[in-house]
């Protein structure tokens, strides 16, 4: 059952093409998609996501020293490895009982601010916007570019550019001004991140019970003066991705259905708030709300929960399509969890993962990846929850639940105001980020400057806070503790790209069960065993095609465009598979396609 | 450098004349398929000394045309109009000499029974099925003008060959053998880390390449096939908190600006200039900024130096022993490192798994 609503339309027969997609290269692990386009109604009928790479982290980390796990399981990702560290330390935390100084708690959100702001900029100006650029429109819907050629840019004022067109060849790869000055920035963001975290990808500083950063004005003031460098970057982001996209909008009616699927989205929460946080799993549904990034689950536009609890209570790990044994016939490792509520056999706390190699077959099982879900206590059904890239799911949730109130970022119930300060040429810019009506590729991709926005504003309260510690000689950055004998912890967190969990189980102060669960697996599930397509597969299956070019020079620019807009783990461009398609059929099939099972 | 033998000089001169002329334009194909997190493709952006825009615009003097194969920085639209040169050079049609860069460990495919893959680039056109890493490697490597390994994973296994891992997978040079020549006669050029400190890496291929036009020798490597001056010394040789160590000054814990060895620091034993050069543009690092050196340049990492935050076996005796300095603890010092110098024994390409995986382990 696909989780996309049909779309009722005057069907030609269908004219069937084979296209694949492998790999889709700047991702963790090697992604492929696999579809049938129908090129006479202009849709994609079916799409299958794959991915080929097994590494095993939850097996070679059983038996070593718990506190190993942040710096083993940072090697998860070559992108976000500081969001796994720190999701590792909270699981840990949880399990040791211990809870680091403010100061550090502080230093890990600025660490992670720069992080966001470096990975969403690299993202999505050198990557995703090459989908949007002057020589990619070009090559695959030149009346387009004609039109934007013609149409003013409503926000010029802000970043300097008349039409639309002139900002599309800004994002030219290479010679683009902004495509150019985006690799910059993503330097500078990250000289951000290493003046906090040490080193990146990887970083250095971080342990579970705080961080070995010294807590030096020196280290704030380097940071502030970079992020200051960086924050017109910031506005003027926003600016020229709204006006593009609201373009696309404007001149192909219809744009809203690409990528689009029912809203369900999952975000898990980020930045701590150190004053009320304090690690423990009996109180994680009150200090789980009070992170600066409220936590969520939003199915259909409504809010389900905002408890850290449930969330954890309700995830599922399924098979269907994976390469892997079962394991729900062994001994659990967690029968209850500290509350007393009774914790399933699929729950990350009790999986094995036990590799099984086999041939690759889109009937049966096809990916190394499994398949995440949620179990909605209100229907019983397992939801492919999806991040939205990270960002629309982020902002969906904080603005939803009205939560988050500080100096320069407000949630309103139905929007998110992100405030700015003056930066080189820009005054000081009050941005408003509003819950869209769909969750679709364009909604993906424009949350994301505006989750820039938002974390540029939340380090700039994080200095504040740091600093004004720093000055009362509050500099204590680590606190001490014990690995326990037996423990279980887990963490929540958000990689760049969107919900991050780890859970642990400790038995002789070892490692007994570690799984890690990224943003990737969520997204790019395959069919579980319910046959519910993951997000990706649910994603493109069913949405239409605008690409100007016919089936033998077809690019794929929107299958892209939507694969892109969930920022599958690396900054990601899709390498399409040019074998002309193979055509499959011709046949009379009205019923396959949207309502496809 | 601690001890002589890692500095030992093996790469030389090629023999023969014509690979001593100089190259006008060179491809470099990037594969990072093996299994990595591709954080080394990511940290090479993060260079500025030189830039990898640098590189492919042709900004640095004296060096050949450079084509870049890189899944990052491809204008191509991908699939296979990216691999186009992949294919191309594996049917030895390729137009240029190319340097071969692998990233991520290299699975052993020989510890599956029947079908089934750990990694893959691309489908094999004719089964439509998944085209392993180790494919790729078996044709390209024989024809590569010269092989980079980037990042510890390609170089020596790293964190996805610890124990325990059912993949079995090493390093490329325990693949191909540590003996194994490239078409210009040189080595592998190993550059270890975890990722590879951005400028490493810039300064290592650059260099490459200076050598491809002709205008310099091959780049000094030592027994494991690491650049002579960029891991000839030691973390602890180059740290900032090294005159507390001399003063037994010892951090109790992470709150401190004193030397870490007492909480886990192995920068005594292990080869890397992190600590010197800062990790992009001198900022940040690892025991300079307050983190542990965890040895993740070593052949020996992770493995070796776990469990992290523990004080290293021997640091015991050559912090108490730092009064009476001198000899004893630099020959005491060298032990440690040639220890920590040397892959487990279970990184290899045998038909056999000995990495103690067992797929129903229970503590
Ligand atoms: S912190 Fe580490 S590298 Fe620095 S002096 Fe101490 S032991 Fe050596
Ligand atoms: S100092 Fe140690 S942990 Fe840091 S980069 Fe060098 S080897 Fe790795």
């Amino acid at each position: 059952m696909t989780t996309t609503e049909a779309r009722a339309t005057d069907r030609k027969p269908p004219q069937l093409v084979d296209m694949s997609w492998d790999p889709i290269t700047r991702i963790i692990g090697n992604l492929g998609i696999y579809t049938k386009i129908d090129f006479a109604n202009r849709e994609v009928v079916e799409c299958h996501s794959t991915s080929s790479l097994f590494r095993g982290y939850s097996v070679f980390m059983k038996g070593k020293d718990p506190r190993d796990a942040g710096f083993i399981t940072s090697r998860i990702c070559g992108i976000c490895g500081d969001n796994h560290t720190t999701c590792s330390d909270y699981a840990q935390q949880m399990a040791y009982g211990v809870k680091p100084p403010p100061l550090a708690d502080y230093i890990v959100n600025l660490g992670e601010a720069a992080e966001y702001i470096f990975d969403h900029t690299i993202f999505q100006d050198n990557l995703v916007f090459v989908d949007f650029c002057e020589a990619m429109v070009k090559s695959t819907n030149p009346s387009l570019l004609s039109r934007a050629e013609r149409t003013d840019a409503p926000r010029g004022e802000t970043h300097g550019y008349r039409t639309i067109a002139e900002i599309m060849k800004a994002f030219n790869p290479f010679e683009g001004e902004v495509y150019k000055e985006a690799l910059k920035v993503s330097r500078i963001t990250r000289e951000m991140f290493c003046l906090m975290e040490g080193r990146h990808v990887h970083p250095s500083t971080l342990y579970p019970g705080g961080v070995g950063t010294m807590p030096q004005p020196t280290a704030f003031t380097d940071y502030l003066s970079r992020l200051m460098r960086v924050i017109d970057f910031v506005k003027k982001a926003v600016a020229m991705n709204d006006d593009v996209f609201d373009f696309f909008y404007e001149a192909l009616p219809g744009y809203e259905e690409v990528g689009r699927r029912r809203t369900l989205l999952g975000c898990w929460g980020a930045f701590q708030d150190p004053k009320t946080v304090d690690y423990r799993y009996e109180t994680m549904n009150t200090w789980g709300k009070e992170m600066y990034v409220t936590p969520g689950i939003i199915v259909d536009g409504e809010l389900v929960t905002n408890n850290l609890v449930d969330i954890n209570l309700g995830l599922r790990i399924l098979l269907g399509s994976s390469y892997y044994e079962d394991w729900v016939n062994e001994q659990p490792f967690v029968t209850h969890d500290p509350l007393g509520n009774p914790i399933d056999m699929r729950h990350p706390w009790n999986q094995t993962t036990v590799p099984v190699p086999q041939k690759r077959d889109f009937d049966d099982k096809y990916s190394w990846v499994m398949s995440p879900r949620w179990l909605d206590p209100r229907t019983g059904d397992h939801l492919a929850l999806d991040t939205g890239g990270g960002p629309l799911a982020r902002l969906w949730s904080t603005a939803l639940s009205g939560i988050v109130d500080t100096p320069y970022v407000k949630a309103t119930g139905h929007s998110v105001r992100i405030s700015l300060p003056k930066g080189e040429s820009l005054p000081e810019t009050t941005l408003e980020w509003r819950i869209p009506k769909w969750s679709n590729t364009i909604e993906r991709d424009r949350a994301r400057p505006y989750f820039v926005a938002y974390a540029a504003a939340m380090a700039l309260q994080f200095l504040e806070e740091a600093m004004g510690l720093v000055r009362a000689g509050e500099t204590k950055v680590f606190e001490n503790y014990e690995v326990p004998d037996e423990a279980i912890g887990c963490g929540f967190h958000e990689a760049v790209r969107g919900v991050l969990s780890h859970h642990l189980v400790i038995k002789d102060k070892k490692i007994a069960n570690y799984h890690p669960y990224p943003p990737t697996p969520w997204n790019a599930s395959p069919r579980d065993m319910y046959g519910t397509p993951g997000p990706y597969e649910d994603a493109v299956q069913g949405q239409p095609i605008f690409e100007e070019n016919g089936p033998d020079d077809f690019k794929g620019v929107d299958i892209m465009r939507t694969v892109r807009s969930f920022d599958p783990c690396l900054p990601c461009g899709v390498h399409m598979y040019v074998g002309k398609g193979k055509t499959l059929t011709t046949l009379h099939s009205p019923t396959y396609g949207a309502n496809h099972g | 450098m601690t001890t002589h033998s890692s500095t030992a000089e093996v790469s030389k001169e090629p023999d023969r004349a014509e690979d001593r002329k100089g190259i006008d334009e060179i491809t470099i194909l990037w594969i990072s398929e093996g299994m990595s997190c591709d954080g080394d493709t990511v940290s090479l952006t993060a260079a500025d000394q030189p830039s990898i825009e640098d590189l492919v615009l042709g900004l640095i003097p004296g060096l050949p045309k450079v084509n870049l194969v890189n899944k990052v920085l491809s204008p191509s639209l991908g699939g296979e109009d990216f691999l186009a040169p992949y294919r191309a050079a594996v049917r030895g049609e390729l137009g240029s000499p190319f340097i071969l860069v692998i990233e991520g460990s290299i699975p052993n495919q020989n510890v599956i029974e029947g079908d089934g893959y750990w990694t893959s680039f691309g489908n094999d056109p004719e089964t439509g099925e998944p085209q392993t890493l180790n494919w790729w490697i078996d044709q390209l490597a024989p024809k590569a003008w010269a092989v980079v390994a980037a990042g510890t994973c390609a170089t020596f296994g790293g964190i996805h060959a610890m124990s325990g891992n059912p993949t079995g997978c090493m390093g490329l040079a325990d693949y191909l053998g540590w003996d194994y020549t490239s078409q210009a006669g040189l080595p592998i050029v190993n550059v270890p880390g975890c990722p590879i400190q951005p400028e490493n890496f810039m300064e290592t291929l650059v260099w490459v390449l200076y050598h491809a036009a002709g205008s310099a020798p091959p780049p000094p490597l030592d027994h494991m096939l690491r650049p002579q001056w960029l891991f000839g010394k030691t973390v602890h040789e180059g740290c900032d908190r090294g005159s507390y160590y001399e003063q037994a000054d010892f951090a109790k814990d992470y709150n401190s600006p004193k030397c870490l060895v007492k909480t886990g620091c192995w920068g005594p034993v292990v080869n890397c200039n992190v600590p010197k050069r800062g990790w992009m543009a001198g900022i940040g690092g690892c025991p300079n900024v307050g983190g542990i050196c965890i040895g993740c340049t070593m052949p020996g990492f992770p493995d070796a130096f776990m469990p992290f935050m523990d004080e290293p076996p021997g640091g015991t005796l050559s912090s108490l022993a730092i009064k009476p300095y001198g000899a004893v603890i630099r020959r005491l010092r060298g032990m440690t490192n040639e220890l920590v110098n040397h892959e487990p024994k279970w990184r290899h390409n045998k038909r056999k798994l000995t990495t103690g995986y067992d797929p129903h382990w229970r503590p």
